[in-house]
Parts: structure tokens; sequence; C-alpha cells
């Protein structure tokens, strides 16, 4: 099943027979404090070719590609572009050499315009910016992928999958001959991935090559022409044609194992009403609309999975139930409201909340995990003793969590930063649960973490159902949601566009709903579907 | 009281601010908080002024004062950006340092005697009604070298391109590092560049403005008031300008009233020697905190703010903590 | 050869205190280069210094004198500082304190024959609500209007110094001197000189209450930080705003009432200051403790229990430094600590490591210590 790669050129040492490889490493080792994210690796793209890069989270994918973009240094090992050996310095000897990469979080100026933003760092215009002339340059190179985009508009102002246009834009702009993506389709519900796969074939048709890495199997057989499978640092197949391949073979070379997530569920039986949404409105950051009279209900020991591309308004939807936003309309927990209450009369009532962001909202980086896991507790005895804190309480309650759900730290007293993000979520999910909340408003709670730590997440939170929790879950993984909820709703600039019971839930029907698309349209093309079902099969 | 002389004078002590809050909008715009602007003045006015005296060169004055203010820049900036130290307080120590450095060196430094910087009247501008006595005549070249610097600085950080690198380090130095542009490098340089202004700006005391050396009072707070003024500018170095010289009318304006017998036909109770003075002399740092929070709530409002980067050390790789 | 910054996993005990020691030493070492470089005598001007603040019982008692604010001060600036709350105005709070607490006895607000020991408890609470409203001043800005705390507290330094200098050189002035009438001996607070009757070894020493006044409140500041509920609130509001929101704590709240007792600690030191060692209000009661208190709280750590120590180590700067020539050595001296102070502390948090050969490219991912597998979530450019 392993390829083996063409051999360089300069083996031969001759007269070419092959035309060189876009883009080739050899022997690459890349080590951080505590990780060996890349152990001798071997990586050949040829020219033309959309070529994936698969494996979990933590293989050491991005690590690679962040190598041949020039932003790391590798400890070993060589690069050769066009059949030239090169050593980057920094990012901009990689846009030299004609390569170009699209990161997972995207790097533009939020305040600054699509024109701004393609200009910077470019060598011309050399002193004076000429918006006008730029402006139209860039214009005529989105047309010519097909790409719409308004050169004027701010960036912040953009959606997501308009922004992510801009930074491929950009890169085409400093004409890059090699595009390199992560996770490109994190962020785009499948039609809006349909579209990207489009531009990226006509770059290719043009003879530019293309790297993506992904972690999704179907969208890697779907897209790719060739894949290569990384898995803890290593290569466990190199340039593997995708076509003849399937899942689980793919599957295997990532995890080592079949992996089945079947997740022993009893079948929900749902109790009173926990959580109540009325007719909510609210805005975002930017003063623009994020939820637009939304009504929802979530039952006692039931799942609602939420089903959204990024900022469709669920990052919002859980900041109001929690009180840390304000808003129109009503929200009831166990009946009482607290619409526009503060976090604490929330807190109080008995929801707990897991959210987005870990590591500065989620937890307070240079404070010892005691200090963290008492933070839903220090109000109450038996950590609190009056105004005073017990501290011998707080450490026993710390050192109980910290056993029964296996954080892995040297002590309580370690501080939070320095735990990995399985082990912080773990934290955080037993500082959550300890609560022995009535609702627990989950938002992304597997984001970054390895499948072992996504098991156990997705086992925390149905046992929670299982014992009568209401769970609100927001999550950009579909599989995630299809797995777990009992009831899905799917979201769209901030309106519930389709509620249906877990059975009913279908990839390409979520698909449409989640773009704005109604249901008496066409159903998505096979393709996109496949793309877009990242489900590991057996 | 000769509302033009008072407003000549504004122009004059106004430079004073207008050099100080444009360096410190450079410096803030890349990202970098200095707040040991006050120190970093201190230190160019004594540098200026002793190096006059003993050279007898005001312009060897000028040049030892930037050369100073440059650097206590160099020296925030190495601690703050690549240090990765606290920003704050390494201004707070800046400040410190640079006043103590500043009472050091000036000892023993006479009030006057120094050459000081040549004025000049603009021939053909000078003759303009109204505006021609009060701006163009009889001003420091310092004063007309501020008029220059507003409008280039603005070109600068609108209209180029270092301008556009300038800006984007100070919003979102990731993206701007992800293109290749130097972060660390161009934010040393502009705090750098930050430190020569606010040494200009002290200079411009000792050896134009109010020739002399007295110590402390040389400066007297100006430091601050210039980075109240960038708050207020929202970041800009036209409204800045404007309000340094609007700002800096204010203390002749109350030495005037401090001449006037009467007031509206009343007593005046400024006169010195009345102890009401006192309240005069509090009323600019009273009109910085009024400015200051009128800055803040308007940016609020305009959900345009600071440069979104501005005080965060920037590392290759980290998000947030 | 290139020179990285790399996080630390861990910190062993001894080297923030180590360091601490080491950015002491190379302060006053490069210093020392200043003062000879201007034609002083360095070493003479340190020996001066330890003579002339530990040198005796007497002066050990003078530097003590000095301290006392300086420790209320410092405990003011840690407290807030602890909460990432720019206080910069304690000069100010200080002076609206001895303002304060004068007004007691200069206005007066209460009968001639008060009794000291209704006279001092009222002067102290004067001299606390004082400073604590001109605290609470710039708290308010801040948390309503989002105002930057730095600037609003500079400012207030200045117009408190005219506020105090309209009283002294108006109508409190004491026949036409830049000073107030002396405060009633009922006022004064007791001092050890006091007591030389019954301990002859007390004669002449001019340690005074105000020192017991620092101590008691080093220890509740400890207290209240380290073991309180508010504490807490405080240290998680100073290390991640976000998360503190997010736990359900009133953060602009927090913030009024920490600026109001910091305000109010300052306050008290200014009242100590006029009720235990200068006994009249004058405009130049205070050589810049404000100030140096930043400096204590800094080299303290801000820890309550540490903030005695530095205020002793800079009480002795600014009594024995006044007789050095030249004159603004101790302030030179103080901003070349910070900055030491400041360089050591980015070495507590980050090792240096030297690479030779091929330079190594920037971020180094903090991972766990007992987990291979998976770096910590933060950096995402090093996983995946």
């Amino acid at each position: 099943m392993i390829d083996s790669l063409d051999p360089p050129n300069l083996d031969q040492g001759g007269a070419p027979t092959t035309p060189p490889l876009a883009v080739e490493a050899r022997g690459i080792v890349k080590e951080f404090p505590g990780v060996l994210a890349n152990d001798r690796v071997d990586f050949g793209l040829r020219r033309g070719e959309v070529h994936a890069l698969l494996g979990e989270n933590g293989a050491g994918k991005s690590t690679l590609m962040n190598i041949l973009d020039g932003l790391y240094r590798p400890d070993a090992g060589e690069l050769w572009v066009e059949g030239v050996p090169v050593s980057f310095g920094s990012p901009r000897d990689a846009i030299a050499a004609g390569l170009g990469m699209v990161h997972q979080h995207f790097t533009l100026v939020p305040s600054q315009t699509v024109t701004e933003n393609i200009l910077l760092g470019l060598d011309r215009p050399r002193f004076l910016l000429r918006e006008r002339r730029s402006e139209a340059e860039v214009a005529a190179l989105a047309e010519r992928f097909g790409m719409r985009v308004d050169p004027r508009a701010p960036v912040w102002q953009l959606s997501v999958g308009e922004q992510q246009r801009v930074e491929i834009l950009k890169m085409l702009y400093r004409g890059a001959r090699i595009l390199i993506m992560d996770e490109p389709t994190a962020v785009l519900a499948p039609q809006e991935a349909d579209d990207l796969f489009a531009t990226l074939r006509s770059m290719t048709a043009e003879g530019r090559s293309v790297v993506f890495i992904s972690h999704k199997l179907g969208e890697v057989l779907a897209i790719a022409d060739r894949v290569t499978v990384m898995r803890r640092g290593k290569v466990t197949a190199a340039g593997l044609p995708t076509a003849g391949a399937t899942k689980a073979d793919l599957a295997r070379l990532m995890v080592g194992r079949s992996v089945l997530e079947s997740l022993d569920r009893p079948p929900s039986s749902p109790g009173e009403v926990v959580l109540s949404v009325r007719g909510v409105s609210t805005t975002n950051d930017r003063g623009l609309a994020a939820l637009r009279d939304v009504s929802l209900d979530v039952r006692a020991g039931e799942i609602v999975g939420i089903a959204a591309v990024a900022g469709n308004g669920q990052s919002e939807l859980a900041e109001v139930v929690t009180g840390l936003r304000p808003c129109t309309g009503e929200i009831l927990v166990g009946g009482e409201p607290v619409a526009n209450r503060s976090a604490a009369t929330v807190i109080r009532k008995g929801v707990a909340h897991v959210p987005e962001d870990r590591t500065s909202v989620g937890s307070s980086p240079n404070l010892s995990l005691t200090d963290n896991l008492i933070m839903k507790r220090y109000r109450n005895a038996p950590v609190a003793r009056g105004w005073l804190l017990d501290d011998a309480s707080a450490r026993a309650l710390a050192d109980g969590l910290r056993e029964r759900y296996r954080i892995v730290a040297p002590t309580v007293d370690t501080e939070v930063r320095l735990l990995s993000g399985g082990n912080l979520q773990r934290a955080i999910l037993a500082r959550e649960i300890e609560t022995k909340p009535g609702l627990l408003i989950a938002v992304q709670p597997t984001r970054g973490l390895d499948v072992g730590a996504i098991e156990s997440v997705h086992r925390l939170l149905i046992d929670m159902r299982t014992n009568g929790t209401a769970i609100l879950l927001i999550s950009e993984e579909l599989d995630e949601i299809l797995a777990l909820a009992d009831r899905v709703e799917v979201m769209y600039e901030g309106r519930f566009v389709g509620s249906f019971p877990a059975s009913e839930a279908e990839i390409g029907r979520m698909g449409l709903l989640m773009t704005g698309g109604t249901e008496t349209d066409d159903t998505a093309s096979p393709e996109a579907s496949a793309a877009t079902a990242g489900r590991l099969e057996p | 009281m000769d509302l033009g002389l008072i407003a000549a004078a504004g122009i004059a002590t106004g430079t004073v601010l207008l050099f100080a809050a444009i360096g410190e909008i450079f410096a803030e715009r890349a990202g970098v908080l200095n707040l040991g602007v006050e120190g970093m003045m201190l230190m160019g006015a004594v540098a200026g002024f002793s190096t006059t005296l003993s050279t007898g060169n005001p312009w060897l004055g000028l040049l030892a004062a930037m050369v100073f203010g440059g650097l206590l820049g160099l020296l925030h900036g190495v601690v703050t950006i690549h240090l990765r130290a606290d920003q704050v307080v390494s201004g707070l120590a800046l400040t410190f340092l640079g006043t103590g450095l500043a009472r050091v060196l000036g000892e023993g430094l006479t009030n006057t005697g120094a050459a000081r910087l040549p004025n000049l009247t603009i021939p053909l501008l000078a003759d303009l009604p109204i505006v021609g006595r009060i701006v163009f005549s009889n001003q420091s070249v310092l004063v007309y070298a501020g008029f220059l610097l507003v409008p280039l600085a603005w070109f600068w950080i609108e209209r180029t391109r270092p301008g556009l690198h300038l800006r984007a380090v100070g919003e979102s130095p990731a993206a701007a590092d992800a293109q290749g542009i130097g972060v660390n490098a161009l934010r040393l340089a502009y705090v750098v560049f930050g430190g020569v202004l606010a040494g200009l700006a002290g200079a411009t005391i000792t050896l134009a403005v109010a020739p002399g050396w007295s110590g402390d009072q040389t400066v007297n707070g100006r430091g601050w008031i210039a980075i109240g003024l960038v708050i207020f500018a929202r970041w800009s170095p036209i409204r800045a300008a404007l309000g340094a010289y609007l700002f800096a009318a204010i203390t002749p304006f109350i030495l005037g009233l401090q001449g006037v017998q009467t007031i509206l036909g009343v007593q005046n109770p400024f006169l010195p020697g009345q102890s009401a003075g006192f309240f005069l002399e509090m009323l600019p740092y009273l009109f910085v905190i009024g400015v200051v929070t009128v800055g803040s709530r308007s940016a609020a409002r305009r959900r345009i703010g600071a440069p979104a980067a501005l005080g965060i050390p920037y590392v290759r790789g980290e998000r947030g903590h | 050869m290139t020179i990285r910054l790399e996080p630390r996993l861990t910190t062993p005990a001894w080297l923030s205190p180590a360091l601490t020691l080491g950015a002491i030493t190379v302060a006053l070492v490069i210093s020392g280069a200043i003062i000879a470089l201007v034609g002083g005598d360095p070493v003479a001007s340190y020996v001066h210094i330890l003579q002339a603040s530990f040198g005796s019982v007497g002066v050990l008692s003078d530097t003590l004198v000095k301290a006392t604010p300086l420790i209320l001060t410092g405990l003011a600036c840690a407290l807030a500082f602890r909460m990432r709350l720019w206080n910069i105005g304690a000069e100010g709070q200080f002076l609206l304190g001895a303002w304060g607490a004068s007004a007691v006895v200069l206005f007066p607000l209460v009968p001639a024959g008060t009794p000291g020991f209704i006279l001092i408890p009222l002067m102290m609470v004067a001299g606390m609500v004082a400073g604590g409203a001109w605290g609470l001043i710039p708290g308010v800005l801040r948390a309503r209007l989002g105002v930057n705390e730095i600037i609003t507290t500079l400012m207030l330094n200045y117009i408190a110094l005219f506020w105090i200098q309209f009283w002294v050189f108006g109508s409190w002035s004491e026949g036409g001197f830049q000073q107030s009438k002396a405060f009633p001996t009922q006022a004064w607070l007791p001092r050890l000189s006091d007591f030389a009757d019954a301990v002859p070894a007390f004669r002449g020493l001019p340690v005074h209450l105000g020192l017991i006044f620092g101590l008691i409140a080093a220890a509740l500041l400890w207290l209240f930080l380290e073991r309180s509920r508010f504490g807490y609130e405080i240290r998680l509001i100073g290390d991640s705003p976000r998360a503190a929101r997010y736990a359900g704590i009133d953060i602009r709240r927090r913030l009024i009432v920490v600026f109001a007792i910091s305000g109010a600690l300052a306050g008290l030191a200014g009242m100590s200051e006029v009720n235990g060692s200068v006994h009249r209000l004058q405009d130049h009661i205070s050589p810049g403790y404000g100030f140096t208190a930043i400096i204590v709280a800094y080299l303290a750590k801000f820890r309550p229990g540490r903030v005695v120590f530095a205020a002793i180590l800079f009480g002795a700067l600014i009594l024995a430094g006044r007789e050095i020539q030249p004159s603004g050595v101790p302030a030179m001296i103080q901003g070349i600590i910070l900055f030491t102070l400041i360089v050591t502390d980015v070495l507590v948090r980050y090792r240096i490591r030297i690479t030779r050969g091929r330079p190594a490219a920037a971020p180094a991912a903090p991972a766990a210590p007992a987990a291979p597998a998976t770096p910590a979530a933060p950096a995402a450019g090093a996983g995946g």
C-alpha cells in the first residue's frame, strides 16, 4: 500500500527524466520541549496535484507545513523546491520561493481593508500606496479564480468564508505556485467547501500545486489526488494515491487501529424543561445582529446539539444563556428568569459552562490547579468559611478531582498554563460537572483534543445525560453532534432554521440548512456529502 | 491680557507637547506603550542644555538631547520587546531612571547662560492678518519644525507602505509576521524614534521655549500630559497637534488671568498672593483628566480604540497568554 | 549562534530570591558606575548609606520612621497591582490623607480639649476616608468609563499637591509661613522616646505608632489576599479578567473597592506621617513616598510580608540618600533597581537557550511534562 516517492533529480545526477517535485522534504526532524513533533519525515508534492496531509491532532502535520512555510526551522533534514535545495529563515523566504500558506487561524488585520491586507508585506508598491490601482488588480485576480470578494471592505465585516478567500488571494497575488492550506474546511459549511474545492481545481489546472491538511477522511478521499498520513510525528503512508483507498485504510494508518466510535447510549427519556429560550435577540461585539428572535427548549436528560458554521450566532447563544452577554427576550432556567442577570446569578441557578476558549476564559493560566478548580465553588462551604477560604478543603477538593478525572499534573499547585490541552479540558469538565448542574452548556468541548481525550469527554457527557442533566452542545464537528445529540437544531445567521430528532438528522440536509438553503432545494451532491462526512467506519 | 501674545506663547509651548505626543503616537501605533516620556523629556532637556553650555553650540545640544532620548527608548524597547517585560512597569522605571539621571547630571547647572536656538520670522506668511503675527513671527525654528512634522507624520502613517506595516504591527502582529514583516525590529525602531522625539521635546524647553534648567520643574508633568493627549487624539497626529496647541495655550491664559485686577467687574480672586491661585494651577491637570475621559468614552462608542495589540508583547506562535 | 527565550516548565524555589538579590546587586554596581562617572565616590556613598541608616540604634530608628509611610503606601500599591490596577496615585492619596487628618484639628472639627484616645482614631478615620475618596475617583472613572487609571491617578497627584498648598499657604498657614500650626499634643502618635523614663534605651528614638499601623496592615492584607474570598477574586481578576467574568465576578465593583482600599491605606500613611513625625501639615511632607512605594511593591512581588522588608530598605535609601552628592542619586538608584527587577522577572519565567550553529526559529510550545503526545492547546502552531 505504501507508495514510494520519486527520487529527486539530484540523485540521478544527470538529465532529468521526470519533472522535479514541486516540493520535497527528506529526513525532517523538529522537536519542542517534551514533544518530538516531526521524526525523520519525508514528503513529496508533485506539480499540479492536490495532496492531502492526514493525521490526528498532535500528529505533526501543522509542524511540517510550518517548516515548509518558513515559520519554523527544522532541527535536521533537507528541503527542495522545484529541485533546488532551499533553507527558509522566515516566511518571507518561503514566499519568495513560491510557497504560500493559509493558516487555520487567519492572519489578517481585521481593521484594515481586503486590499491593504493583500498588500501587506509585499515589495511593490515600494513607498507610496496606490489604493485605487491595487484594488482593481485584486478584483481582477479574484475574478480569474472565480472568487467573490469586495476589495474595499474592511476585513472584520467579512464572513469566515470570505476571509479565507482573502487569504488565498494574498498568496496568489504574490505569485505563489504552491498553496498550503491548514484544515481549510474547519470553518466552512459543506457548500462553501464545494466552492473552495472548485477554486483549488482551477489552480491546479494552471499547474499550481496544493497541499491541504485535514483530519477528515471523507474529504481527503473526495478531493485529494494523493495523501500522506502521519501519526505521532512519523509518516505512516507517503504519497498514497487516493483512488482505491478506503476510509478504513486511512483510519488504520492514522490511528493504528480501526476506530469505531460507538457510544453506548441508552435511549433518552427527557424530563422537564430546564432551559427555555423565548424570542431572544442580541448583537455581537461588532454591533451586528447575532441572534434574531430565537426560541429553544432543553429538557433534563437530553442533549440538544446546535449545528452551525462558525460565526452564525452560536457563541452568542452560549453567552446570553450563561449571563455573559445582554439580550432582549426571555430566558428561563428551571422556570426562573436569568436573561440579563449576572453570570453569578446564572451559576447559582445550577448552570455549568464549558467555554469555547479554555485558556483565557475557562481557566486562569498562572493560577494553580487548585485555584482553577474552585472557581465555581469558592463561594460555598466547605471551601468557603464565611469570608475566608479554607485552604485545606480547597486542596482536598482539587486532589479528589485530579484523581477521579485523571488530570495529569505534577501537583495541585502546578500552574495551569503548563497543562496540555487535553488535561486542561479534563480539569474544566471536572470542575463544571462537580457543581452537579441541572444545565450544562458545552461549547466546542473537544476542539484540539486527540482521539482518546475526545472519547473520554463524550463519555462524560453521555453519563451526565443519563444522570438527568440537560445539555446544550454547541460544536462545529457535525460528527460529534450526530454522535451525541438527541435532538439537533441548525443555526444560520442567528436563527434556528431546522430542528429534528437525531434519527432524522443527516449530513446533507444539515449542510444545506447551515448555509441558508431550504429543504425544497436539491440535496447536496454525493461528492459533497462524502466530503464532509468525517465519520469513521469499520 | 493680550490674546495674541497668549496664542503665540501657546504655539511655542505647544510644540513641546506636540513632539512628545507624536513620538508616543508612533510607538503606540506600533504596539508599544511608552510611559517613560516624562523621564525621556527630562533627560533630553538636561542633555541638551548642558551640552550647549559646554560647547556653546545649541545644535549640538539638540543632537545630544535626541541621542539620549533615543538611548532611553532603546532600553525600554529591548526590555519590553525582546525580554517581554511588562510595558507599564518598564515605562515607570524609565521615568524614575530618567528623572533621577537628569537630577544627577543637572547638578549645579545654572538657570541661564546657555545659547539658545534661533527664532525665525517667515517672510511672506508673517504678513497675514492676525495669523501672521501669532504663528509666523518670531517663533523658534523648532516651532516651524513642529508644523512640518504633523503632516509628514500623518502622511507616513496613512499613505505609505512603511506606514501600512506600522499599523499592521500594532493591530495584528501575527498577520504582519506571517507576511514576513519583522515585527520586533519594527517595534524597536519606532520606540527608539519615540524616544528621540521625546528628547527633542525636552530640548525644546531648555533650548527654545524656556531656556535654562530648573531641575524637575523643567518638564513638570508635561510628559504625562502628552500621553493623555495621545488618547484624546485617538492616535491621530493631526488631532494630537490641535490638542497640544490648545492645551498649551491654557497656561499663559491662566497666568494672564492672574494679572488682571477684575474679571467681569468682580475682584479677581486669582491674583497672585491670593491662595485661590492654586486652583488655577490645578486646571491643566483637571483638563487632562477631562480630556482622557472624553477620549475614552468616544473611543468606546466608536469601537475604534487603541491599536489592538498595544501593550502585548509579540511572540511567534503564542496565542493569548 | 542565537539567543532564545523559552518558557520554563518548573521554577526552582531558590531562583526567585537569588535573582532578586542579583538584581539589586547589579543595580548598585551600575549606579556606582554612574556616580563615579559624574565625579562622585560610589564606595563612599554606599558606605555612608549603610552607616547613616543602620549604623546605630539612633539612625536605625530614623530609618524605621522613614520606612513607616513606605510600608503603608507600599501595601496600597501592592494591593492594587495584584489586580493589575496601576495606582500611580499613592502620592496624592498620601497627601489627601495627611490633609484629612489635619482637617480634624485645624478646622477644627472637634472641640479643643478632645483627649487623644478619641482624637487619634478620629484622625485615622479622616485620613483613610480622604485617601480612599481620592482613590475612588480614578476607580470610578476606570470602572464606569474605562478611563486609563495611570493618567488619572498621576494627574490627581499634582492636583493633591495644589490642594494642600492652598490650605497650607492660606487659611491654615501659621504666621505666613509655609506650614500649618502644630497639632495639639494629644494628636501626636506615641513614640518610643515617650517611654524613655521606663526604658532609658528609648531616649530620643522617634519611632512612632505608625510603624505598628503598618505591620498590622501588612498582616491584615496578607490574610485578605491569600485567605479570603475577596482576595481570591482579586488574584483571579489580576491574572485573567475574562476568566473572572466567566466565574461570575463583578469586576467593576471589585475594582472600585480595591481602589478605595488602596487609597485609604495611602491616606493612613499620610495621617501617620503628620501625626507621628512632623506634627503639622506642610506641602513637602513627602519626598516621593508614593512613587518609591511603587518600587517597594514591585520588589516585594506584591506580597504584603515582603513589602515590610522592602520598605525598610528603601527607607534607608531615602534617609541616607539626602546627604549624598550629587542629589538625585536615590531616585536614579530606584529607577535602575526597578529595571533590573524587571529583567530578572523575565528570567524567572523564561530560560535562556543559546544554540550554536543554525539559528532555530521562534516559538517554544509549552508542553505537559508528563504527557508526551499532546502539546498544550495554546500553541496552535506546534500541534497538528
